[in-house]
């Protein structure tokens, strides 16, 4: 049976999708076609002139080893920060559900750093790890261990990893928790009574019933990482050491806002306007066909 | 929604009202101080709109020097540029070249007839901000340049003698030595990396940092920063960065809280550093000119500033360019000049400014803040030392911080270093160029 409403004569729906579209287009077509179009050109900071210069800001970007190395540098950072940022809530999750007594308590404790902008998280994770005053610096310094970020790569990547996903991790939390509410009882009771044990109901059981939350969460937080990062990274490294964290969107901002390099900045988010959209069409490709609704 | 139209309704309120009661012309000025700087424009502003009744500034802090050259250009695009415009020596090119966004200084004067003379100026300011046929186009405002600070308690606590000299790098080299084989942790750190250990350096033993007159004589200038003299003293860095005897804090000036705090013996600041280190170090400190390099022919040349100047914005009523050039007058004034430049360490910019400092006997009390003056004024500039023209000068600035990260860390040569920035920082000089051809 087609259950599917219709209806009758056109205004009326079109008057509904008004307000979405409208959105779109003030939000996302607009100035996604404006970056389009000013890609196409080299102007000069204050929209005096402008030189057309066809794909010739492209050609710049590409041929820069360094541009290049960027998306390696956005690979690794996307994916630690992914890791880094549903593995823990997903563990906190279980445990949480599994509490009795106090699980509001400890909701509404894990709950609580989301609540912090991405630079401000930034601010108090360098202040932790700061060389010359971070608390944490100074005990690994007492182990023998000399934390250094401001020239260490992998250090420094580590730290804009751990800074962007702490509050990640509340938000993944969350629909990890409610997801794991949704899971019927009867299905583990059942199991329980056939001699599986936690972790194994949890593997068979629990995690396949999640994995929508999950390829929604993953789809969600590789988006994050990509786009909403480089508060985190403009206050803890500046890109740096050398070109160690600088992902493509720290680039964008760096290039367009710091540099008023408007031609390269515009080229620079169309490019990873498609790097988004073809990650986006792939994991809606093969992704999804591992998920269970 | 109704909020919004609420708070614009009170705004508009607000802002109309010194109009009507008043007949008074609101001069815009943006500035990106904060702080004890910030404290001291307001004062500076207040003492302007008390001086007279025609014209009321209104300073509004916007940021650091990036976000308030931002802030003047998108409100440019907008059509609501400020009268008045901050901008930071590194946004000079960008400034210059846009010829339809900006009113020249010289203009400004001249039209609203109030006496202006660049010649007044110390040269090496005066240079920065005028074009090569000598018309100023924006107000110095505070400059600096580099020099050393020295932490005089751990150097004594080392066994460094009292005279033991600090004149060259290879001095410096030796006090170096003497303290990390003392126990010291951070024998030396600077601030400010490419400006005083590239952009100074060159100036300072005068060798080009980029062609046509270090950009001043043409926007087809690329960078020469990776000659011989600039890959020495890198290198040199480099290996003294190897042997834990200079100890890389960042890429602004984080260096700073560790000089403050006692923990680093030898630091390499702007003069403006002063006011900071003056009122938080607890050990005796003091200022010697920036080292160069003996065996460097032509050495030491003169230093070159750094800070930003006062931009005028093109689009507005002739009434406004003249409450403009008032207010520019009195702050280029002897007095307010002198006192500036006592409270902050930052230049006197004018020599008025510098002779009325030393009749107050500022120099006699207070050893060493004439150092900086007389490090920037010892010889006439030459094209190797009168400043930097370049576009881009922000992002190429990253690109030498990125590439002097490698030669700390050990993963680069200084050759390799240099020769990467320098072709890295081309591109964005052509792009420049492309911009605004």
């Amino acid at each position: 049976m087609d259950k599917r409403v219709t209806f009758k004569g056109w205004l009326l729906p079109l008057l509904l999708i008004a307000p979405q579209v409208l959105i779109s287009v003030v939000f996302f077509f607009y100035p996604a076609g404006e970056a389009v179009w000013q890609s196409l050109f080299i102007p000069d900071p204050f929209g005096l002139s402008m030189q057309y210069v066809g794909l010739g800001n492209f050609e710049f970007l590409f041929n820069d080893p360094y541009y290049r190395a960027s998306f390696v540098t956005t690979a690794v950072f996307s994916t630690l920060v992914t890791l880094v940022s549903m593995v823990p809530a997903l563990f906190l999750a279980v445990l949480a559900d599994r509490l009795v007594k106090g699980a509001g308590t400890y909701r509404t404790l894990l709950i609580w750093p989301y609540a912090v902008a991405p630079a401000v998280a930034g601010v108090l994770w360098l202040f932790m790890f700061n060389t010359r005053i971070g608390v944490v610096a100074f005990y690994l310094n007492q182990l023998g261990y000399d934390w250094n970020h401001v020239l260490n790569q992998n250090e420094a990547m580590g730290l804009v990893v751990v800074a962007s996903s702490w509050g990640r991790i509340s938000y993944n939390f969350l629909f990890y928790f409610a997801a794991l509410q949704a899971v019927p009882k009867s299905v583990i009771e059942a199991a329980a009574i056939d001699g599986a044990r936690f972790w194994r109901r949890f593997f068979t059981i629990v995690l396949p019933l999640l994995s929508p939350t999950t390829f929604f969460l993953l789809v969600v937080n590789i988006v994050y990482a990509f786009f909403e990062t480089f508060g985190v990274i403009h206050t803890i490294t500046s890109g740096g050491p050398q070109q160690a964290t600088t992902i493509l969107v720290y680039k964008v901002y760096a290039d367009g806002f710091v540099g008023q390099d408007l031609g390269s900045s515009a080229a620079q988010s169309v490019v990873l306007l498609v790097v988004v959209g073809l990650l986006t069409v792939l994991q809606f490709k093969f992704v999804e066909k591992r998920v269970h609704y | 929604m109704k909020n919004f139209a609420l708070g614009a309704a009170i705004a508009s309120a607000a802002l109309a009202a010194p109009l009507s009661a008043s007949a008074q012309t609101e001069i815009q000025f943006w500035h990106a101080f904060t702080g004890r700087l910030g404290e001291l424009v307001d004062a500076q502003v207040e003492q302007f709109n008390a001086s007279q009744d025609e014209y009321k500034v209104v300073a509004t802090h916007k940021g650091n020097y990036s976000e308030t050259l931002n802030a003047g250009i998108a409100a440019f695009r907008a059509g609501e540029q400020p009268d008045v415009l901050m901008v930071f020596e590194v946004g000079t090119a960008t400034m210059m070249a846009a010829k339809g966004a900006i009113k020249p200084v010289y203009q400004v004067m001249e039209d609203a007839g109030v006496p202006f003379n660049s010649d007044d100026y110390i040269g090496a300011v005066k240079g920065y901000y005028t074009t090569t046929d000598g018309k100023m186009l924006s107000l110095p405002f505070n400059s600096s340049t580099p020099v050393l600070w020295v932490n005089r308690d751990m150097l004594d606590k080392a066994g460094v003698a009292k005279d033991a000299p600090l004149t060259t790098w290879e001095d410096v080299g030796k006090v170096l030595d003497q303290l990390k084989s003392s126990g010291v942790d951070c024998p030396m750190t600077t601030a400010w990396q490419s400006w005083i250990h590239l952009e100074n350096l060159s100036a300072y033993h005068n060798v080009p940092f980029a062609s046509e007159e270090n950009g001043f004589a043409g926007l087809d200038t690329k960078l020469e920063f990776n000659g011989p003299v600039q890959v020495k003293h890198i290198q040199t860095l480099g290996d003294w960065a190897k042997k834990g005897e200079f100890v890389y804090k960042g890429r602004r000036n984080e260096g700073g809280a560790d000089f403050r705090a006692g923990t680093c013996a030898l630091f390499t600041e702007s003069s403006a550093g002063y006011a900071g280190i003056k009122s938080e170090a607890k050990f005796n400190f003091e200022v010697h000119p920036l080292p160069y390099w003996g065996d460097v022919k032509g050495a030491p040349q003169n230093t070159i500033i750094g800070g930003a100047s006062l931009w005028v914005m093109a689009g507005k009523s002739d009434e406004h360019y003249k409450g403009v050039a008032e207010f520019l007058n009195f702050l280029s004034s002897p007095e307010v000049q002198a006192k500036w430049h006592q409270d902050t360490g930052y230049l006197p910019i004018t020599k008025a400014a510098a002779e009325l400092t030393r009749e107050q006997g500022f120099y006699d009390k207070n050893p060493g803040t004439d150092i900086a003056v007389k490090q920037m004024t010892a010889n006439a500039p030459t094209e190797n030392s009168k400043g930097l023209r370049l576009g881009n000068f922000d992002q190429i600035r990253g690109i030498i911080d990125e590439e002097l990260e490698g030669v700390w860390s050990g993963d680069k040569t200084a050759q390799e270093a240099l020769d990467s920035a320098v072709e890295r920082g081309n591109q964005l000089l052509r792009r420049f160029e492309a911009a605004n051809r």
